[in-house]
């Protein structure tokens, strides 16, 4: 699927890079010990600015709830509708969560509360992307 | 100790005690323009910045003032056009810039109508949620004395918001851990999954949940004479009609979302001792609250949302000195229909508690009924003004509702938008105190 192509910039460089190597990173606030995504100049917690660190994380998570694009907006993905919309959460830390169109889910058919690991997909020339991909039934007993 | 000065104008905290102007600042006067569904790009008495003149001009027609009462001028241009004209070719003055077409400054709006005694303009409010309660702050700070504030929303040529960014294969900045997936306007898409996530959690009707909400919405806008449908469409719905209506983000359908309109409406605030001598009975403004919280992630979850409005209302309680006994008007935010239960529920109006909004829609919420919710008929029934929500209250409190006029006790009025992240709120009175 052709998605819009992400354009580094000074703050979040360093993200785009990582997920170029198949790794996952987020930012780790050293000063109130708390993950953040999307990046930020300053910790959304604390407000410190110079304690940033980015810090690999395992790449699992659940998903949390979806729906379906049928109109978007978005001139690259028109030719793809309808697709699921999908917010993720890290296993990690669930306060961050993460948005997919969880590739090789059928559109309409999301198992909400299961399981899910990211993929790297590319978007264009050297340039990766994270997506997430189903990797088992909802659990039981997970109120879903 | 919180004092005001340190989030400035907003009362975005709680803490913050009654608001030290309640009940020394009231609605004068209000007024709107013409609607039409989009600027045609040709005709100059239907620009934006035409339309503001207009709505200007009746709200101190309404108050019995002139222009040269005006000391005041706030606007917005948070106009929502979607897209700016350009790079279409400008025309000749005043229309040679985006200015007076898809937005209205308060320097361009005093220099066009004239206005000589104006000393202070504020053209940089956001949305009128957030502006109307920054005005009342204005005049209570005593910044004016007269204030007009009007609040242009536009629509020009073209499908909504789909040039810029979103016709680009790039996505910078913020956007590109938002727009590769299809993400593009939270008020639409963050409501939409914390509303499956509402659903999921209580248990409710996802798709046709809110259909007799829609209805209800259309027929108070049926109401409302200057409304679009009234004007343009005047039928009514009907739940099927709304369940064939096609999905835009499923299960958010085509008639869970407001119409964009070209219109305006522009509102006179004045101290309440001046306002005495006016042309109208003063509707008093007992408090406004605000709410702009950062979310944890990438999207609000739907803890966060309930606890932001949660907050909002603590806030409007505390200042107003009201409790949700005591609010008779209520016109919460309605531009998608999927979240306008969080403010239902955050503020508790009429009893209605955490995980009960969508049984509440089943019921009666017609304006002759015991629960006249949103009896503005909102966006959603008036097209896309946010401002109908403000002057639904005004009118049901003066008592010149019209067919809307509400049945139960009508004494004070709570509006507010826009959607649970990005909210700000005002409490109306029909007394002082």
């Amino acid at each position: 699927m052709p998605k819009q192509i992400p354009v580094p910039n000074d703050l979040n460089k360093p993200f785009w890079d990582a997920l170029n190597e198949h790794k996952l990173v987020v930012q780790n606030c050293t000063s109130c010990s708390r993950l953040q995504y999307p990046p930020n100049g300053r910790c959304g917690n604390c407000g410190s600015s110079e304690h940033m660190e980015w810090k690999e994380v395992e790449g699992k998570g659940h998903v949390l709830e979806y729906f379906v694009i049928r109109d978007t907006r978005i001139k690259r993905l028109m030719p793809d509708q309808p697709l699921n919309l999908a917010l993720v959460t890290l296993d990690e830390d669930p306060g961050i969560n993460f948005m997919s169109n969880l590739p090789g889910t059928p559109v309409g058919e999301v198992p909400v509360g299961a399981p899910v690991e990211i993929v790297f997909e590319e978007v264009g020339p050297d340039q990766l992307i994270h997506e997430w991909r189903v990797t088992g039934p909802v659990p039981a007993g997970s109120g879903h | 100790m919180v004092t005001q000065q340190d989030t400035g104008w907003q009362r975005d905290r709680e803490g913050l005690g009654i608001w030290e102007h309640r009940g020394k600042v009231a609605v004068a006067g209000w007024g709107n323009s013409p609607m039409d569904r989009r600027w045609n790009g040709k005709s100059m008495d239907q620009t934006m910045g035409a339309y503001a003149m207009i709505a200007v001009q009746r709200a101190l027609d309404d108050a019995g003032l002139t222009l040269d009462d005006v000391d005041g001028v706030m606007t917005s241009p948070e106009t929502r056009v979607g897209d700016t004209w350009a790079p279409r070719p400008f025309f000749d003055p005043p229309y040679d810039t985006e200015d007076g077409i898809t937005l209205v400054s308060g320097e361009w709006l005093t220099t066009q109508m004239g206005m000589k005694n104006v000393t202070y303009i504020e053209s940089g409010a956001r949305h009128i949620g957030h502006m109307m309660g920054q005005a009342a702050q204005a005049v209570g700070d005593g910044r004016a004395k007269v204030l007009v504030m009007y609040y242009p929303m536009g629509n020009i040529e073209g499908r909504y918001e789909q040039g810029g960014q979103n016709a680009t294969d790039y996505a910078h900045g913020n956007s590109a851990f938002t727009t590769p997936w299809g993400y593009q306007s939270g008020a639409m898409m963050n409501s939409l999954m914390v509303f499956e996530e509402y659903c999921r959690k209580y248990g409710k009707q996802r798709d046709g949940g809110l259909a007799n909400l829609a209805v209800n919405q259309r027929r108070n806008g049926l109401m409302t004479p200057w409304g679009f449908y009234t004007q343009y469409e005047p039928y009514q719905i009907t739940v099927e009609d709304y369940m064939a209506s096609r999905y835009v983000m499923e299960p958010l359908r085509l008639l869970d979302c407001d119409r964009p309109v070209n219109s305006c409406a522009a509102f006179v605030i004045t101290t309440s001792d001046r306002a005495q001598d006016m042309q109208q009975p003063p509707v008093y403004i007992l408090n406004h609250a605000q709410s702009t919280p950062q979310a944890r992630s990438t999207m609000g979850v739907l803890a966060e949302h309930q606890e932001w409005c949660r907050s909002l209302a603590r806030n409007m309680w505390e200042g107003s000195g009201l409790q949700p006994e005591d609010v008779d008007v209520f016109n919460p935010y309605d531009g998608y229909l999927t979240f306008t239960q969080q403010f239902l529920e955050g503020f508790g109006w009429h009893g209605v508690g955490e995980g009960e909004a969508m049984d509440f829609y089943q019921g009666d919420l017609r304006v002759e009924g015991p629960h006249p919710y949103l009896s503005s008929g909102g966006n959603n029934g008036t097209g896309r003004t946010r401002s109908a929500l403000h002057s639904d209250c005004i009118e049901q409190l003066r008592g010149t509702a019209g067919k809307r006029q509400i049945q139960i006790r009508c004494e004070t009025g709570l509006a507010g938008s826009n959607q649970p992240g990005d909210a700000g709120f005002v409490m109306y009175s029909k007394h002082p105190s």
